[in-house]
């Protein structure tokens, strides 16, 4: 699309002037920062050829870091309940939320690596907050299979081969604490997979999430823009999104 | 094996915004200062792939690692304090620029009956206003006295605003005019203009326009990108130490900082200090920097925790109420609030900034009259525009499943439909409200945790029902179809975010039996060791506390400047 490529290119040097005049960068004195000259992108055409073509032949983080693929595909179902398809747009599935938190688990938030893991462990009040030894990948092995005992307890069948009212069942026990756990709290392992959920629709598409930034298209969040003088002052104003990826310059 | 360093004029521990003051301040003038920071180098270039919500936000990229170091808490004293695992309540800053980095800019003066609470609080309304286990004191200095202070930093910083009506006497109008007011912030300052409440623009240290400080610092507009609070600004235009004094000390050839250096104790003979020991967190080893003074600049907790540890000052006895290292620990009643759902109108609330709001104190302080009332001081009430993130911003009506189709339609619906108006509530310190040293958790170096002993108390289940019934007229007026409201505060949980404005624990006031510093935050029991920051709040107000924070901290260096000439005791 030779032409949306040539539009493209003259919003972005029109909007980096506009942003060069309305931030004031031309200033004297004493220097406190060279991030502001290097913040603005500028756009390599034969490089963002390449690059497009690349992106368009193979998604390589479509792949699991650490959910076996049962686990994968109990996930897939059960945010999806979570976050459902609908007039609006794709859910969870379709936004690749499964992938994100699988991505997710196998890094520092799945080992809690910069949280306080030390003993002792003490059952505390609610208000002190999770006071487990067990560690996210943990709770999700754990939880997720907890969610299976119960789907083959209460209906017979394995969590993916549920209709969508029985998952929805299944899932609001966990919620509501109606199962009884003995290693992780049933809701807390719902509240994570709720929480999980909304950072895989939402979060920047760069972590596996929001697939080409139809989670934010649903609800016109305009993603990563750097300057919003121009509309701040004015009533509501669609802006079609951009994401981290464009502050590479390709 | 400790390496012993060479001695230096002034050591500072924590290089964030008392820290960074405190260096420009002296180094101009000719001291040498070593500032000693146990986070990392933070600069503006850093901040290139900042408009990262999951990273920043929920992952609290910029924020001290828990796994090294965090604090215990429990609701009383009956109660085992249990380590805060993961961030929830409060977030704590990590590196240089400390949580001068990651905050929103809001920059306030406490009020002027802050100061003299409870003289005023006796004078109005009689001694038994104030509940026996309230401890609330005057803190040793009046606004009038801090005022050359407050406006010292404004304008180091470029605050920009306008003048708050109902607030303290200015000697000078803010530096930069307000940021813009934007239609959100005009259906407030309508709606609060017809309950005949006096609005303002909030007072930012997110510039309105390019700025060049006195010190010649030169800092661009905001350009309202919305990613303010709990990251840093990549372009320099909310106020932070990196952009601001940091620059200007190191210009002088006479600052030297040193990252990665986590300082474990304060030296001293007799009842001075000698110096500082920290460890080169990259090497393991131990260090010793000797110097003339020391300066504790780090966040509350540590401030105290240091001074514990070192035994240094007299610690507080919750039991006898004796003692003030520790005394005084006081937080603020964030939950008295409203959010309007609209469903003719759609905002712009995507974007933002940190300080882009609209203020009223009518409510704050002793601006009204609390004769009939079960609690003294108040809130300030404002509604915000700091950008509505997408991951943390999904409110929907009472009523609406949590989760599921209905969540997922409602969610998406009111998206840019929500609007809030909330209550920053005061804070009063309690003879039960207290830290301590932990004694069982420890930290990466086998050092005791800092034990928080704190909860709500009546005067705070009253106060955020008053604020939450304010928030509510308010938000009625700006027209909104559905108005959800807190119910009751219930109490204090650690694992939601209130904000992060931890107040006392080393308060200033006029007497050294009822006060751990002087007004020139000079130690009462060690003239050579300051301890600045929040720490010194003998209260918590109805506003973000950096603003005073800042002016207490030029004061300090002045009050530095002075104890380096003559020596002794300041005040």
């Amino acid at each position: 699309m030779p032409e949306n490529t040539k539009q493209e290119e003259k919003n972005e040097s029109l909007s980096r002037r506009r942003f060069l005049k309305s931030s004031g960068i031309a200033i004297g004195g004493l220097a406190v920062g060279g991030a502001l000259g290097s913040l603005i992108p500028f756009k390599e055409k034969t490089n963002v050829d390449k690059v497009k073509n690349v992106s368009k032949a193979e998604n390589y983080n479509l792949a699991l870091m650490y959910f076996t693929q049962e686990q994968f595909r109990m996930v897939e179902a059960a945010t999806e309940r979570i976050f459902p398809a609908d007039d609006n747009g794709p859910g969870a599935k379709d936004l690749g939320v499964a992938f994100f938190i699988d991505h997710q688990l196998s890094g520092d938030w799945g080992f809690n690596s910069r949280e306080y893991m030390q003993p002792p462990f003490f059952k505390g009040e609610k208000v002190q907050g999770y006071q487990g030894r067990i560690r996210r990948r943990e709770i999700f092995d754990i939880g997720l299979r907890e969610l299976q005992n119960h789907s083959l307890a209460k209906y017979k069948k394995g969590f993916i081969e549920l209709n969508e009212e029985e998952q929805d069942d299944i899932l609001s026990d966990f919620a509501e604490d109606k199962v009884n756990l003995t290693t992780i709290s049933a809701s807390g392992f719902f509240n994570m997979l709720r929480s999980s959920t909304l950072e895989g629709a939402y979060s920047d598409p760069l972590y596996s999430g929001n697939r080409n930034m139809e989670g934010w298209k649903m609800r016109n969040y305009p993603g990563s823009q750097m300057a919003y003088t121009d509309v701040i002052d004015k009533e509501f104003t669609v802006i079609p999104p951009v994401s981290l990826k464009d502050h590479l310059g390709h | 094996m400790v390496k012993k360093l060479p001695k230096t004029d002034v050591v500072i521990v924590g290089v964030g915004w008392a820290g960074g003051i405190i260096a420009a301040e002296l180094t101009k003038q000719g001291l040498n200062c070593v500032g000693l920071e146990r986070g990392k180098e933070r600069k503006t270039e850093d901040y290139f792939m900042v408009h990262d919500e999951l990273r920043y936000a929920l992952r609290y990229e910029l924020m001290q690692d828990l796994s090294k170091e965090t604090i215990t808490f429990r609701g009383n004293e009956k109660i085992r304090a249990l380590p805060m695992r993961q961030y929830g309540s409060f977030l704590l800053g990590d590196g240089l620029g400390g949580s001068g980095v990651h905050w929103n800019g809001q920059t306030y003066r406490f009020l002027p009956y802050d100061f003299e609470i409870r003289s005023k609080t006796i004078e109005r309304y009689g001694e038994k206003k104030i509940p026996k286990d309230m401890t609330i004191q005057d803190w040793g200095i009046t606004y009038d006295e801090l005022e050359p202070y407050f406006d010292k930093f404004e304008k180091m910083a470029g605050i920009s605003g306008e003048e708050n009506p109902l607030g303290g006497k200015r000697s000078n109008p803010y530096p930069t005019p307000p940021m813009k007011t934007t239609p959100v912030l005009e259906k407030f300052k309508k709606a609060a203009t017809n309950l005949k409440l006096h609005p303002y623009n909030r007072p930012s240290a997110n510039l309105s326009e390019a700025y060049t400080n006195p010190d010649g610092v030169s800092r661009a507009a905001c350009q309202y990108c919305a990613y303010c609070e709990r990251f840093g600004c990549e372009y320099g235009a909310k106020a932070d130490p990196v952009v601001t004094v940091l620059p200007v000390a190191k210009k002088t050839g006479k600052f030297e900082i040193r990252t990665h250096s986590n300082v474990r104790r304060v030296l001293k003979t007799g009842n001075k200090a000698t110096g500082v020991l920290y460890v080169d967190t990259t090497t393991g080893e131990e260090v010793e920097q000797p110097a003339d003074i020391v300066v504790l600049t780090s966040y509350v907790f540590n401030n105290v925790r240091l001074l514990l540890q070192s035994g240094i000052g007299r610690p507080y006895d919750p039991k006898t109420g004796t003692g003030v290292i520790g005394k005084n620990y006081a937080y603020q009643v964030q939950k008295g609030s409203a959010t309007g759902f609209f469903e003719k109108e759609e905002f712009n609330t995507y974007a933002g900034a940190g300080s882009l709001g609209m203020v009223i104190d009518d409510f704050n302080g002793d601006n009204f009259d609390h004769s009939n009332l079960n609690f003294i001081h108040g809130g300030s009430i404002a509604i915000s525009q700091t950008g509505l993130r997408p991951i943390a911003n999904n409110k929907v009506p009472k009523g609406t499943p949590l989760w599921g189709k209905e969540f997922k339609a409602n969610s998406i619906k009111y998206a840019n439909r929500t609007l809030s108006v909330g209550g920053q509530g005061s804070s009063m310190p309690f003879r039960h409200h207290y830290l301590d040293l932990d004694p069982t958790y420890k930290d990466e170096f086998g050092d005791p945790l800092i034990r928080i002993t704190y909860d709500f108390e009546e005067q705070d289940r009253q106060l955020a029902k008053y604020l939450t019934e304010r928030c509510v007229e308010i938000m009625k007026e700006m027209g909104a179809d559905q108005i959800d409201s807190m119910e009751e505060l219930g109490p204090y949980d650690i694992t939601t975010y209130q904000s992060t404005h931890n107040t006392g624990g080393v308060i200033m006031g006029a007497d050294p039996n009822t006060s751990a510093v002087n007004n020139y935050l000079q130690m009462w029991d060690a003239e050579n060791v300051f301890v600045i920051g929040a720490t010194a709040f003998a209260h918590n107000g109805g506003y973000n506390p950096t603003g005073t924070v800042g002016a207490l901290s030029y004061r300090a260096a002045e009050g530095i400047l002075s104890y380096k000439q003559k020596g002794g005791i300041l005040a």
